[in-house]
């Protein structure tokens, strides 16, 4: 699948503000810290945010859906998952290009390797990993992403 | 530190987060796009998916860990960062990353630095363990 991103520079610093770093690198291109880095970036993880664009993001309320969030009543398991929980095993980038505010990004999205393991505190672990490429509006890789996923049988606490 | 003053052993500690706060969750949920309720909803988290509280999102964990990238290594950027995620932050965790160099070579752009790192809670226990490396910062001609 593939989608479109643009990178903003009021979403850059929210994000920025989310993770507590207060940095000027991430808003003030005139800054020295800035100036030091050829201009303001993205956050390494800023890719993360990719998820506003996704058009099948699940992790998004839509209008006219049912949310599995609490309203009224407390809410219910997400399908996917049954009675157990989708948690982030790992995450892995490599960068081959600055991200900065203006870039639109195109986002495509393939699955990778998938595989099982046996847990005594919650059963079996299905693991899927999934491959997310970033190209700028230069036609440049800019940043390649694994995230690998990982769905428990049972809760599991921390 | 700059890039090129690093050497293989040096480290370098930080707290990344002090008494994480529900709010910091939300903020996060917000500038993400991760709205799942397991990181927002304490009725959803407690009450459907089992857990004590709501959980942090785990790439709320691995952005507060790389500012010990920033917060230690000035006119560098990262060519790679790569975390495992061990056991669940909570809201009231006050999270520190250790990072070491491992290796340090010389690559096509100037120095590069392989860094480990492990971010722990304050009890101690490993939430993120990882690696970065680094080389030179981007250029103005790096557009």
């Amino acid at each position: 699948m593939s989608f479109s991103f643009p990178v903003e520079a009021g979403a850059v610093l929210m994000f920025a503000r989310a993770l507590g770093d207060l940095d000027p690198r991430w808003y003030d291109e005139e800054s020295p810290a800035a100036q030091a880095h050829g201009g303001v970036l993205a956050p390494p993880t800023f890719v993360a945010s990719a998820a506003h664009f996704d058009p099948d993001w699940p992790y998004r309320p839509r209008p006219g859906t049912p949310w599995h969030g609490s309203g009224r009543g407390p809410g219910f398991p997400p399908p996917a998952s049954g009675s157990g929980t989708s948690l982030h095993a790992e995450q892995h980038y490599e960068y081959h290009r600055p991200i900065r505010p203006g870039d639109v990004l195109t986002v495509d999205r393939e699955p990778g390797k998938r595989w099982e393991k046996q847990s005594a505190r919650a059963g079996t672990l299905r693991f899927e990993e999934e491959i997310t490429r970033f190209t700028n509006q230069r036609g440049e890789l800019v940043v390649t992403a694994i995230r690998v996923r990982v769905v428990t049988e049972r809760p599991v606490e921390g | 530190m700059r890039l090129e003053q690093l050497t293989e052993g040096d480290s370098h500690s930080q707290v990344v987060v002090h008494d994480l706060t529900r709010t910091q969750l939300v903020m996060y949920a917000g500038a993400s796009g991760d709205f799942n309720p397991l990181h927002t909803d304490e009725v959803y988290a407690t009450q459907v998916a089992g857990y004590d509280k709501v959980i942090a999102h785990g790439q709320l964990t691995m952005g507060l860990t790389a500012k010990v990238v920033t917060g230690w290594v000035d006119e560098a950027d990262l060519s790679a960062f790569g975390v495992r995620f061990k056991n669940q932050v909570w809201p009231g965790d006050t999270l520190t990353v250790s990072a070491t160099v491992t290796s340090v070579t010389k690559g096509p752009h100037g120095p590069e630095a392989e860094l480990a790192f492990s971010t722990t809670n304050q009890d101690g226990v490993e939430v993120v363990s990882g690696y970065a490396r680094l080389r030179e910062a981007w250029a103005v001609e790096d557009r």
